[in-house]
């Protein structure tokens, strides 16, 4: 499948990734390179294949309904780059 | 050209849950911001979630309610999309394999006739945090305590033809959310909130037209609003030459019209896939009879034995069922006073006006349903007239004291000793001669005046029977 | 002392000739003289260990004679450590300092061993060679020219050198394993589910799972005791008793089926290593064992859908770093989306935002069906391959990479460094557990051998490679420059 600079843009921006002009092409041609090596799974015929989701076959483990954490706000947010009256601050959230 | 309106509902209801659907944090509503959110909740590095068992009751409370297909093997997904209220970039959702899928609740319209909407699906999910835009030089702030707290999105089919039915399926989702105690649904709060699809068509047209969705909307009265509004733009649009565009508005109640919320994402590509982190939610048939077994009596079903133990109208039973705690007031206060009708008439009239004057839910109702009970059984045990029973109920909202203590305090007691009864009809026989007259001479409405005056004589308080009685003998 | 395998130090600890407190001077002593030149360290924690080994004397004295008791470890910096940085080799957590301590730790502790430090890895163990890291390359010990594989790099390094005496790694498609033969040292990846995940900083949640990087067969075994076992914090471990994996390694080889995966001795593995393995299962039959060739069709496979898989659940388990709530936030962001794209793209380095935008790619609209449910089907095939060569053998044995360490900077093309995995990933994509264990030198480097066993057979794997290590010394073998000191 054709990945070109374009998609590049569209799939940084989905991932929220700034890629200069510098490195697009760089970005692309590796990008390319490692599609063509995924690209070999295509050879083997799979529509009767189960897909795995995961190596695991076992149900989902239910936790009892009880509160087991307490407040630890002011000791975490020391860990944030901004916060000021107990909210993270980030750049105004345009909706 | 006659339109034809097509509405789906998508409701989000909290869960009321103790903790958080993947972590043991409480969420309740109105804390300091953050206090709720702990090293899972802020997407800390190494933080895994695991499963709250309430939650997964709850849903498959609520689909058995609904006569819905459980999924017995349930998965979990990741839906992809960065805002700052999302901690992980990811909400954890069900896309393919939902623990509720088909099923159908039954509402009641205006002009008495029900109708089936069907459920498409209902699944579990993260609620998202909060952003506050106001007074942080220029920036906003979040407030992570709602985020990961369980919600059920239940998704209507698009078969809703009009406002007044999408409010009724609301209220009806509403009541039983509350009658099954999984959820507040409190939409003021944000616990139960909705989402509205709308799109019209030419009457008779089967192809669905260009549909909109109003996002978050939160009460009852807007949603009905939100959906005229809507449908009179898509109309308007549409006769003007115009095509509806697929997209997400926004409710000005303000204003009572949409807006665009254009969003910059163009499209949204939410790269859902299996959350890892999770495994498949299984469960089997003794799982789901044991949760059936735990049901409470639902709206439907109550209001049916409520036209059949006590003899009540449709209609009675249809108001009285409205709501959980409604019915259960209701029958308290019928069981212990013996009088059905008598209830009924007091709890959808009397008692349900001071709440809507007060604005009160019956379970903040100032009259208890035990003193509205002895209330009533003292008007069937002819203690005091109806009419007192009035003043009484006035008295009861202030005063704690015994429904008893009340009439006695007040002297509203009824008069029915016969010798001072007949004294005040005496007297009153004696002040309106022409209106004596005119009774002997057959006209029996007066009669009617004669015991009212007799009433007022007697500040209310005389038996109107009586009074009724010995007025016709002695005039005979 | 200090080169040692840990079974050998509990002794002496027991026996009083030495204290916890000591042999952490010892190999505190041995890192400050080479980490400079290894960089297989990002954090070292003087103070707390030597409290640690302190505490660890304390309960000798009083009676505990626990195996791992005072015995100095190093945790890849990928647990999160309570008070102590945990960088995950990038810049993006570079400064971040966790509030609790990831289970593994938390059992490391209990157990009564020292922390001697976190050790260097590729950026959020996205790498073969540990040149991702944002706090530079790992030197391979055996060869300073060279790489000590990735991504547990530092860990493996650290080990090889003696550092330490042994070190917690964390294998997503090869990262224990291909750096312990690279390094020539015991790499043991158990089960996925068998070890808890939680507070390990995740790559791809359902292939990542933490093992260890020591000095033989016997004190894999030590270690994975203490780090096995249910979690109720982590979904995805298991609920399945703990045998004790020291307790069957002596058992006798005699009768073992060993399958030798034709696919694993294909065109583009060396002439050196392949004469060294060759050995090695000349050594098993000696011992007893017969040898098959076994069949894994797909394992070609393996490489292109672990690709699709690992970017994937990355690109998910990224998204949390987006300078809101902890770690690196760009300067002075214009808007919301400045920020998030500037604190991701100065945050990550090269490796990490490739992949991201591969696994972003391969999970958008249009080409799920074609990627990612194509590589979950590719997956199922893998894992159908090894239960029915299970179903003929009872180990499966090969080399753990198809060369020797390669030089620093040799491999600047991805795809050939994804390449580097190609016997180790299809283990992860079944979950099974799997081994590299010394079994030769080629040109003065060593030679990995990788055994792989059917689901949760950690004691059989242990086993079979504990059996080698006794008829052997290969794993006794040190790199020339960091042996005779210490």
């Amino acid at each position: 499948m054709a990945f070109d600079k374009s998609e590049v843009e569209k799939i940084a921006h989905l991932a929220r990734l700034h890629i200069n002009e510098a490195e697009a092409d760089e970005v692309t041609k590796r990008i390319t390179d490692i599609l063509a090596l995924i690209d070999q799974m295509q050879s083997v015929d799979t529509d009767a294949v189960e897909p795995l989701a995961h190596p695991l076959d076992v149900a989902q483990r239910l936790r009892a309904d009880r509160v087991t954490e307490t407040n630890h706000r002011d000791e975490l947010q020391t860990l944030a780059p901004e916060a000021q009256d107990g909210l993270y601050l980030v750049p105004k959230v345009i909706e | 050209m006659e339109w034809e309106p097509v509405i789906g509902l998508e409701v989000h209801a909290s869960l009321s849950t103790k903790s958080k659907l993947f972590s043991g944090t409480t969420s309740e509503f109105g804390a300091d911001p953050n206090t709720q959110a702990n090293i899972f909740d802020l997407a800390l590095p190494g933080t895994l979630p695991v499963f709250n068992a309430e939650a997964l009751k709850m849903a498959v409370r609520f689909g058995l309610a609904i006569g819905a297909e459980i999924g017995k093997r349930s998965v979990f997904d990741r839906k992809n999309y960065f805002y700052p209220d999302l901690p992980k970039g990811y909400q954890v959702t069900q896309l393919d394999f939902p623990v509720v899928g088909k099923g159908s609740l039954k509402i009641f319209l205006q002009d008495g006739s029900e109708r089936v909407i069907g459920v498409t699906r209902a699944h579990i999910e993260e609620n998202a945090g909060k952003s506050l835009h106001e007074e942080f030089h220029g920036m906003s702030g979040i407030d992570l305590n709602r985020a990961g707290e369980p919600l059920l999105e239940i998704v209507s089919e698009p078969e809703i033809k009009n406002a007044e039915e999408a409010v009724a399926y609301l209220k009806k989702l509403h009541s039983i959310v509350r009658y099954l105690d999984i959820s507040d649904a409190i939409m003021a709060q944000g616990s139960m909130r909705c989402d509205v699809n709308v799109s019209i068509r030419a009457r008779g047209e089967t192809e669905l037209g260009t549909r909109t969705e109003i996002k978050n909307i939160n009460s009852f009265r807007f949603v009905e609003k939100a959906i005229n509004s809507e449908i009179q733009r898509q109309q308007e649009l549409i006769e003007d030459g115009g095509r509806v565009v697929q997209e997400t508005r926004r409710y000005d109640a303000d204003k009572d019209i949409t807006t665009s919320m254009r969003s910059k994402e163009v499209a949204n590509d939410y790269r859902y896939f299996p959350e890892p982190d999770l495994l498949p939610v299984v469960i089997d048939d003794a799982y789901i009879e044991s949760v059936r077994a735990e049901l409470p009596e639902l709206p439907d079903a109550r209001k049916a034995r409520f036209v059949q133990e006590y003899g009540l109208s449709e209609f009675d039973a249809a108001v009285l069922t409205s709501t959980r705690e409604m019915a259960e007031y209701f029958e308290t206060v019928a069981d212990q006073s013996g009088a059905v009708q008598l209830a009924a008439n007091w709890v959808s009239g009397d008692l349900q006006a001071l709440l809507n004057k007060n604005n009160l839910e019956i379970s903040e109702s100032p009259i208890a349903a035990d003193r509205l009970a002895t209330l009533i059984a003292r008007i069937e045990d002819n203690t005091i007239s109806g009419k007192i029973a009035k003043t009484v109920f006035e008295t009861m909202i202030e005063d704690l004291a015994s429904v008893d203590d009340i009439i006695e305090k007040k002297g509203l007691k009824q008069v029915t000793d016969s010798g001072a009864i007949e004294k005040l009809v005496d007297e009153v026989i004696a002040n309106n001669p022409d209106q004596v007259q005119q009774f002997r001479e057959g006209k029996q409405q007066v009669l009617g005046f004669l015991v009212g005056q007799a009433m007022k004589l007697s500040q209310g308080k005389a038996n109107p029977g009586q009074v009724n009685q010995l007025l016709q003998e002695k005039l005979k | 002392m200090i080169e040692k395998t840990v079974a050998e130090l509990s002794t002496s600890l027991a026996a009083g000739d030495i204290s916890s407190v000591e042999l952490t001077h010892a190999y505190l002593a041995r890192i400050a003289a080479h980490n400079d030149v290894l960089n297989a360290f990002i954090t070292v924690c003087e103070d707390s260990a030597l409290e640690q080994a302190q505490a660890a004397d304390e309960k000798r004295a009083a009676g505990d004679n626990s195996p791992l008791l005072g015995i100095p470890l190093a945790h890849k910096d990928i647990f999160c450590t309570n008070g102590v940085t945990t960088t995950c080799g990038s810049h993006m957590l570079s400064n971040f300092v966790a509030p609790y301590n990831a289970t593994v730790v938390e059992k490391f502790n209990t157990a009564g061993a020292v922390m001697l430090g976190k050790t260097n890895m590729d950026e959020f163990a996205m790498g073969s060679s540990n040149e991702t890291s944002y706090f530079g390359p790992v030197k391979n010990p055996w060869d300073t020219k060279r790489v000590p594989g990735g991504s547990s790099g530092g860990s493996a390094a650290a080990v090889a050198a003696d550092l330490c005496a042994m070190a917690t790694g964390t294998d997503t498609g090869g990262s224990i394993r291909q750096p312990a033969a690279f390094c020539g040292i015991t790499g043991f990846k158990p089960s996925y589910g068998r070890v808890s995940r939680w507070g390990m900083i995740a790559f791809a949640s359902s292939l990542d799972q933490a093992g260890t990087l020591c000095k033989s067969a016997e004190d894999a075994a030590l270690m994975t005791n203490t780090m096995a076992g249910l979690d109720s914090r982590d979904s995805t471990s298991i609920d399945k008793p703990v045998e004790d994996y020291t307790a069957t390694l002596n058992d006798p080889l005699e009768g073992l089926r060993i399958g030798i995966p034709k696919q694993h001795f294909a065109e583009g593995l060396s002439a050196e290593v392949e004469q060294a393995i060759r050995a090695a299962l000349k050594e098993y039959e000696q011992l007893g064992a017969t040898l098959k060739e076994v069949d894994l069709p797909n394992n070609h496979l393996s490489v292109s859908a672990y690709y699709v898989v690992a970017p994937a659940e990355a690109s998910a388990n990224l998204s949390r770093y987006d300078g809101v709530r902890y770690g690196y936030r760009c300067e002075n962001p214009v808007d919301l989306e400045d920020m998030y794209k500037r604190t991701r793209s100065e945050g990550f380095g090269d490796e990490v935002k490739r992949r991201i935008m591969v696994g972003t790619y391969a999970l958008s609209a249009g080409y799920y069906d074609a990627y990612y449910k194509k590589a979950q089907k590719i997956r199922r095939l893998i894992k159908n391959d090894f239960d029915e060569a299970f179903q003929e053998v009872d180990v499966i044995v090969g080399p753990t990479s198809p060369h020797t360490a390669f030089e620093l900077g040799a491999k600047t093309d991805p795809v050939a460094m994804y390449l580097e995995d190609i016997y180790t990933i299809a283990v992860n994509l079944a979950g099974l557990p799997g081994i590299s264990i010394p079994a030769g030198l080629a040109q003065g480097l060593p030679v990995g051998m990788h055994l792989v066993g059917s689901d949760f057979a950690e004691a059989r794997v242990l086993n079979v490679a504990h059996q080698f290590q006794q008829a052997t010394d290969w794993h006794r073998k040190k790199p020339a420059s960091f042996s005779q000191e210490g």
